[in-house]
């Protein structure tokens, strides 16, 4: 009968007019400002540097080896490299950058200097209110505001940064280790041959060297190891089910970057020196 | 007391008279009720455009506006500082005077048709014997500023808006007309103020409104259907239709000669509301006699409230029509209907008391339905579209 339909339609909306009210399924409505929803975990929008510690400047892991300078397709990370050196997380003297500036408002966000940096300096932040009302100055970053600490890191991306940690201090495991056998066989050495004094000498340096570092290294250490501990249960607070299926793709990738990473740092710590 | 608190605004209108002397008396009296009635409407307008943002956005599970004030309530007086602080654009090439004019005339006309409307008992400005007909008289005048707007604005957009108006209001008018011309049957009356207090009284505490009855009912949603057409509201706007002609009649209008444009569309929704409930609903009249002891005043403005909502209820509901569907409508469904329950009504006139009538009528209005509506409605299927032109 004519007029059914309408009635029909009428009392739809009618339903949808008294459920809005009770339904919280209903209203999908996010109040943006007040209310924010959880950003999956895969999110990202601009690159950040990473700091260890509670110092941005001395932990700072770039070495401004400037490799995603390179890289960059839109051209805009600027770094200056400095001219004194600072010892790395694992305690061998780096030059560091002086200046690190990424505009951006020119950078696409295409995550290319976050894959090709050896050291996990550069990561990608999920911060997305940046308007300012200076388009120029505003929108150039320089690396005092770059400079986040691995803490917030642990933050937005906890399954990554994780597993960055642990490489790291695998890394650093490695490095002490043959540090160490390379002193035990100098110890062994000098305790053999008395005579052999220049060779002696050398590795006295090398041990002489390392206590300072070492203390350092430590203290480096446990920031992750600290960071990592709130990041340990599964079900990470702040992320929903939107972060399931982002993680688990970020997984696999960071299963395949390993092998690449360490090639690539194999490469890299020659370059700064030359 | 009950009787003091129904009769507040003209017990205190005359204390106020009392002041003055005799001969100020009456155009004071009538300046007072007019700056009520301008002021009291705007006011309502206000409320209702909020409570409309609100409503069309619960039904599409929005909030709608929350914003300014608690709960968005101060959205209307934010809406309004900006129309009042925008510029006043006349285009170049448009006939400033007519243009300036169109929405003047549009909100003069409005307005007029609240003269005649009771509002409660003794609340009418001009208790006049043809008050239906000055209604309708003024009703059909927006009409004309409609037009003014669209043919002074030089813009094809303007034009074809005012000219589907223009089509649109005249055939509704007539159904319009035709509706509540039953009414003026029964009661033998074109003054409003009868037609009300023909509805007041009840029996076993019911109401004799005139929407009890078979052709009450049928007139009255014919009424309902060319009123909101006639206001150029959803699902029958048409003539200012968002997505196919920017804003019709009123594209080229901004600031405040918008608003005005603006408060004169649902001015008018609020006249056509207040002349439904008269006749059909017993205007200021109470819908049970238990609940006689509330002002009269309260119920028709609650009156006037309920048909707003169903206005927006019917707005967040139904698509826009078709220019030929709502032409085929007004004149292949609508008006058949309105013709009919004039000899409907006529025949419950003669047949006089019993459930006799009360068969007969109810069955010729509810066949004439189903007929009407399954083959006038049918889709007519003319083959397919050829171009002679455009190939």
């Amino acid at each position: 009968m004519l007029g059914d339909g309408i009635l029909k339609g009428l009392a739809e909306t009618a339903k949808n007019f008294a459920g809005s009210f009770v339904s919280k399924e209903r209203m999908t409505t996010v109040e943006y400002p007040e209310e924010r929803l959880p950003l999956p975990e895969a999110a990202r929008n601009f690159p950040f540097l990473v700091y260890d510690g509670n110092d941005w400047e001395k932990g700072l892991r770039c070495v401004a080896c400037q490799i995603c300078e390179k890289e960059c397709p839109p051209k805009c990370i600027y770094i200056e490299k400095s001219k004194d050196k600072k010892p790395d997380y694992v305690g061998k003297p780096q030059i560091y950058p002086a200046k690190f500036d990424i505009d951006i408002s020119v950078c696409m966000s295409c995550q290319i200097c976050v894959e090709v940096c050896p050291f996990e300096a550069i990561k990608m932040n999920t911060e997305f209110e940046l308007a300012t009302d200076d388009r120029f100055g505003g929108l150039l970053l320089d690396r005092k505001q770059l400079a986040l600490s691995n803490e917030y890191y642990h933050q937005i991306h906890p399954t990554e940064a994780s597993e960055v940690d642990a490489r790291l201090a695998e890394e650093k495991a490695k490095v002490e280790a043959k540090a160490k056998a390379v002193a035990e066989a100098a110890a062994a050495k000098a305790a053999a041959g008395a005579p052999a004094a220049p060779v002696a000498a050398k590795p006295a340096a090398s041990v002489e060297a390392k206590p300072v570092p070492a203390n350092k290294a430590a203290e480096v250490a446990k920031a992750p190891a600290m960071a990592t501990a709130p990041a340990e249960p599964k079900p990470v607070p702040g992320t929903g089910t939107d972060g399931a299926a982002p993680i688990t793709a970020e997984d696999k990738k960071n299963a395949e970057t390993p092998a690449k990473t360490n090639e690539g740092e194999a490469k890299a710590q020659g370059e700064p020196k030359e | 007391m009950t009787e003091r608190l129904d009769q507040i605004f003209v017990l205190l209108k005359h204390w106020l008279l009392g002041y003055l002397p005799e001969s100020w008396q009456t155009p004071v009296g009538v300046i007072i009720s007019v700056v009520c009635i301008i002021g009291l409407y705007p006011a309502l307008f206000a409320i209702t455009t909020v409570l409309e943002r609100k409503g069309v956005g619960r039904i599409q599970n929005r909030l709608g506006p929350n914003r300014v004030g608690p709960y968005g309530i101060l959205q209307p007086m934010a809406d309004g500082i900006k129309s009042l602080t925008k510029e006043d654009i006349v285009p170049t090439s448009a006939d400033a005077v007519v243009h300036f004019l169109a929405p003047i005339i549009l909100v003069v006309t409005v307005f007029m048709g609240f003269a005649v409307l009771p509002m409660g008992r003794n609340m009418v400005l001009v208790d006049m014997d043809a008050g239906l007909l000055f209604y309708f008289a003024m009703g059909a005048s927006t009409e004309l500023s409609v037009f003014m707007a669209g043919w002074s604005s030089r813009n094809k957009y303007s034009l074809l808006g005012a000219m589907r108006a223009v089509a649109q209001m005249i055939s509704y008018e007539v159904a319009l007309l035709l509706s509540s011309v039953v009414i003026v049957m029964m009661t033998g009356s074109l003054s409003l103020v009868k037609i009300v207090e023909a509805q007041n009284h009840y029996s076993y505490g019911l109401p004799h409104w005139f929407i009890f009855t078979p052709w009450g009912f049928a007139g009255f949603i014919m009424y309902a259907i060319a009123g909101t057409a006639e206001t150029n509201r959803s699902p029958f706007d048409l003539p200012e239709g968002e997505s196919e002609l920017v804003a019709g009649y009123h594209t080229e209008y901004s600031g405040f000669k918008f608003a005005l444009f603006f408060l004169g569309e649902y001015v008018a929704m609020f006249s056509i509301s207040g002349l439904g409930s008269t006749l059909f609903l017993g205007g200021w009249m109470a819908p049970f006699a238990a609940l006689q002891f509330i002002p009269s005043w309260i119920w028709f403005f609650g009156k006037l409230f309920v048909s707003m909502a169903v206005f927006i209820w019917v707005r967040g509901t139904l698509p826009r029509l078709r220019q030929d569907q709502l032409m085929n409508f007004a004149w292949k469904f609508v008006l058949p209907m309105c013709l009919l329950n004039l000899f409907v009504a006529a025949l419950w006139r003669f047949m006089g008391d019993g459930w006799l009538r009360w068969v007969v009528c109810s069955a010729i209005l509810i066949l004439a339905y189903v007929n009407i509506g399954r083959e006038g409605m049918r889709r007519k299927n003319f083959g397919p579209r050829s171009y002679r032109y455009a190939e």
